[in-house]
C-alpha cells in the first residue's frame, strides 16, 4: 500500500501530535523498500543525517553498489552514481580524484565489497584514497535471495550452501576489514553495528569520523557495518538481532581496528 | 603562427592529444602495443608540469574503466586505453556509461587473438567494437584512424562527440598504428576546464534536485521507454555522423572497404590495378559506427564487385553486405595474427575473386 507520508503527517498534527524528531532532509520522502529490520535502512539514515549535520551536502557524492542497496539513491536526497556490482571503490577514486574538494564514500554490501569487489577494494585502500568506504556486513547476498557471501559463517546456510558453509567445500568467512588495516593506504577502520540503539550511536561517530578525516587526506576510512538480513536468513527481524549478537559477533567482533595516531 | 610539427609514434600522438584537448584524466593498465600511451603521459607529468591532467596507473582494466565511470559523472573529460584482452575486461563498464549515457573516450589499439592472442597488429575486434561488446542494445561511436595524425586528431574529435552526445566514444586502432612514427600537426593547447552540465553528480547545492546517475531501470515499461529514448539517440548520431572518405571512386568499377592500416594497404592497391587499367577506388569508413551504409548503398549501384580488406576473418564485410543487400558482390581478403598483407597479395586475390 502506498502511504501519503504528508498527509499522514498533517493527520497526526491535526490530532495534536507533537515533532519530537523529524527526519534529516538528506532522506527522500520515499519510504524504504527494505525488509522491516534491515540494517541498509538504518545505516542509510546515519550516513545521510551525518552529511546534514557536517554541512557538506552540497560537496558529496555518493556511490551505490550492486546489492539491496542498488535503488539507494532513491532514498539518498544528495547526489549520487551507481556503480556496477563491486566497482564502487574504483568509482569513488575516479570521483574524488578528478574532485578532490568533494566528500566521496563508496556503499558496499559484502558480496560487492569483498568477493567481486576485492581487488578494487584492496587498491582503492592501498592507494590510501581519500574517501569513505561504508560496509554493509550481512554475511549473504541479500538481494539475489540470500546465496553464499564470503562473509557466510561456517556452518550457517544459504541458497547456494543449504547444509551450511563447508569451509573444505566453500572456504572461510572473509574478514576482508582486518586484512585492509595491514595497509598503510589505510586510515581509520572499525567495525559497527545497528542491533541495538547504543551501537547505533556508537555507528554514527564512526561514520561522523569516517568524514571528517576525508578532509585530513590520510587515506582510507571504512566503517564495517555489521547488520542482519532476516529475509535472507529466514528469519524474523528479531529472530535475526539476536542471532546476529549470538553468531554473527563472534567471527566479527565490534570496536576500532585501526585508529589514526594521535599527532601530539 | 608557424606549425608545430613533431615526429610522434601513434601512441604518444594519442597522449599527447590528450594533454592538449584539455583531458581532465586517465586511467589505464598496461598492455602491448599501447602502453606507450600511459608511458608517454608518466614522462610527461600532466598533473605537475602541464594542465593538472591526473595520470593514474588501475590495478586492472576493470577498474580503469570504473574509474572513467566515476570521473565521467562528474562531467570531466576522462579516457582510458588498452588493447584487446584488456578491452574485454572493459566491456561491462563501457556497458554501463551508454546505459547511464556518460560521456568519456575509449582508445583500443587492437592486437590478434582470441585469447592472449599476439601483441601484433590486428583489426579481429570489430565485432566487439562496433557490435555492443558489452551486454544489452546500445552504441558506442567508433573512430578509426588510418594515420598518427588522425590518430591525433581524433581524441579531441572524440571527445567532443562524447558530450555532444553523452556517450562513450571509441577510438579503434591497431598496433601497426600506434606504434608507427609520423610527422603530426599539433595543435594549441586547449584550457581544462568542467563546463557545468546539468547531468553530473557533483554534490547537491539546496536550490535544485539531486541528481543521480544510474541505468538501472526495474520496471519493464520504464527501461523500455529508456532503451527507446537511446535508440532515438543512436538514430540521431547515424543521421549526423558518419564520416569516410573515398579514394579514386569517380570511375571505379571495383571497390575497395578498408579502415585504418588496411586502408593504407589498399591505397597501394589502387595503384597497382590502374597501373593496369582496372579502375579501382576505396571507401574508408572513418566511423566504424555509424558506418557509411548509405553511401556504400550507392556505390553499389556503379561498382561490379566490393573488396574488403580486413586484419581478421572478416567482420566489417558483414556491415558491408548489410549495406549493399546483394547489390553486388562483395568479398574479404585478409591477414590473421598480425600479418599485415601486402599490395601485392592483395591485388593477385583481388584478381582471383574479380577478373579471372
Ligand atoms: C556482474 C554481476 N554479477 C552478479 C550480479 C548479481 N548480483 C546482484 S547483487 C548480488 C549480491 C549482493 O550481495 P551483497 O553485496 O552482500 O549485498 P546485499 O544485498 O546483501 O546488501 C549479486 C550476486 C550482478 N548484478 N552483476
Ligand atoms: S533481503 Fe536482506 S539485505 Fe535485502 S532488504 Fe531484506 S533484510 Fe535487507
Ligand atoms: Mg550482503
Amino acid at each position: 500500500m502506498e502511504i501519503d507520508v504528508e498527509q499522514y503527517k498533517k493527520d497526526l498534527l491535526a490530532q495534536g501530535a507533537e515533532v519530537v524528531f523529524s527526519k534529516t532532509k538528506n532522506l527522500t520522502d520515499t519510504p524504504f523498500s527494505y525488509c522491516g529490520g534491515c540494517g541498509h535502512g538504518v545505516a542509510h539514515r546515519l550516513i545521510m543525517e551525518v552529511i546534514e549535520e557536517m554541512g557538506i551536502t552540497d560537496k558529496t557524492i555518493g556511490v551505490a553498489p550492486v546489492g539491496c542497496a542498488v535503488i539507494a539513491y532513491e532514498f539518498w536526497n544528495i547526489d549520487a552514481v551507481q556503480a556496477a556490482h563491486g566497482r564502487a571503490s574504483a568509482v569513488a577514486t575516479g570521483i574524488k580524484r578528478t574532485n578532490p574538494e568533494k566528500f566521496v564514500f563508496a556503499y558496499q554490501g559484502d558480496g560487492d565489497l569483498a568477493a567481486i569487489g576485492t581487488a578494487e577494494t584492496v587498491h582503492t585502500c592501498n592507494r590510501g584514497e581519500n574517501i569513505a568506504i561504508f560496509f554493509i556486513n550481512n554475511g549473504i547476498y541479500g538481494m539475489t535471495g540470500g546465496q553464499m557471501a564470503p562473509t557466510s559463517l561456517i556452518g550457517m546456510p544459504s541458497s547456494t550452501a543449504p547444509y551450511g558453509r563447508n569451509p573444505d567445500m566453500h572456504g572461510y568467512p572473509l574478514s576482508l576489514t582486518n586484512l585492509l588495516a595491514q595497509l598503510p593506504g589505510t586510515y581509520y577502520i572499525t567495525r559497527q553495528a545497528v542491533n541495538t540503539a547504543a551501537n547505533v550511536r556508537k555507528c554514527k561517530k564512526a561514520i561522523r569520523q569516517a568524514f571528517e578525516n576525508q578532509k585530513l587526506k590520510k587515506g582510507v576510512s571504512l566503517v564495517e557495518i555489521v547488520t542482519n538480513c532476516n529475509s535472507g536468513w529466514k528469519m524474523t527481524a528479531r529472530q535475526a538481532n539476536k542471532w546476529l549478537e549470538e553468531n554473527m559477533l563472534s567471527q566479527y567482533p565490534l570496536g576500532d581496528i585501526k585508529v589514526p595516531k594521535t599527532d601530539n | 603562427m608557424s606549425k608545430e610539427i613533431k615526429l610522434l609514434k601513434g601512441n604518444e600522438a594519442i597522449a599527447e592529444a590528450a594533454i592538449r584537448c584539455g583531458c581532465d584524466a586517465y586511467f589505464g593498465y598496461p598492455i602491448t602495443p599501447q602502453s606507450e600511451i600511459i608511458e608517454y603521459l608518466a614522462a610527461e607529468d600532466p598533473y605537475n608540469k602541464r594542465t593538472g591532467m591526473l595520470v593514474l596507473q588501475a590495478e586492472s582494466e576493470v577498474a580503469a574503466i570504473n574509474m572513467v565511470y566515476g570521473a565521467a559523472c562528474t562531467g570531466k573529460k576522462a579516457m582510458t586505453s588498452s588493447s584487446s584482452p584488456g578491452m574485454s575486461l572493459k566491456q561491462e563498464g563501457i556497458s554501463y556509461l551508454a546505459g547511464a549515457e556518460l560521456p568519456c573516450l575509449i582508445v583500443n589499439v587492437a592486437r590478434g587473438g582470441p585469447g592472449l592472442g599476439t601483441i601484433q597488429p590486428s583489426q579481429a575486434d570489430y565485432f566487439q567494437t562496433v557490435k555492443g561488446g558489452g551486454h544489452g542494445d546500445y552504441n558506442m561511436i567508433v573512430l578509426a584512424p588510418y594515420t598518427v595524425q588522425e590518430q591525433y586528431d581524433f581524441v579531441k574529435l572524440g571527445f567532443d562527440l562524447a558530450f555532444k552526445y553523452t556517450n562513450p566514444v571509441m577510438i579503434l586502432s591497431d598496433g601497426a598504428i600506434g606504434q608507427m612514427m609520423e610527422k603530426v600537426t599539433l595543435s594549441e593547447q586547449l584550457p581544462r576546464e568542467t563546463p557545468d552540465h546539468e547531468w553530473t553528480a557533483k554534490g547537491k547545492p539546496t536550490n535544485r534536485e539531486r541528481h543521480y546517475i544510474t541505468s538501472l531501470y526495474l520496471q519493464s515499461e520504464v527501461m523500455e521507454q529508456k532503451n527507446l529514448q537511446l535508440q532515438a539517440k543512436y538514430s540521431e548520431i547515424r543521421a549526423n555522423e558518419v564520416r569516410y572518405e573515398e579514394i579514386q571512386t569517380e570511375d571505379a568499377d571495383y571497390l575497395l572497404v578498408a579502415y585504418g592500416i588496411s586502408a593504407r594497404i589498399a591505397r597501394k592497391v589502387v595503384q597497382l590495378a590502374r597501373a593496369e587499367g582496372i579502375k579501382v577506388g576505396i571507401l574508408r569508413p572513418i566511423t566504424l559506427w555509424p558506418f557509411p551504409s548509405a553511401r556504400l548503398k550507392e556505390l553499389a549501384q556503379q561498382v561490379k564487385g566490393m573488396l574488403t580488406i580486413e586484419m581478421s576473418a572478416g567482420q566489417m564485410i558483414e556491415d558491408v553486405r548489410l549495406a549493399v543487400e546483394g547489390a553486388v558482390p562483395v568479398k574479404h581478403y585478409g591477414r590473421m595474427g598480425g600479418i599485415i598483407a601486402t599490395p601485392t597479395e592483395v591485388f593477385i586475390n583481388f584478381k582471383k575473386l574479380f577478373i579471372e
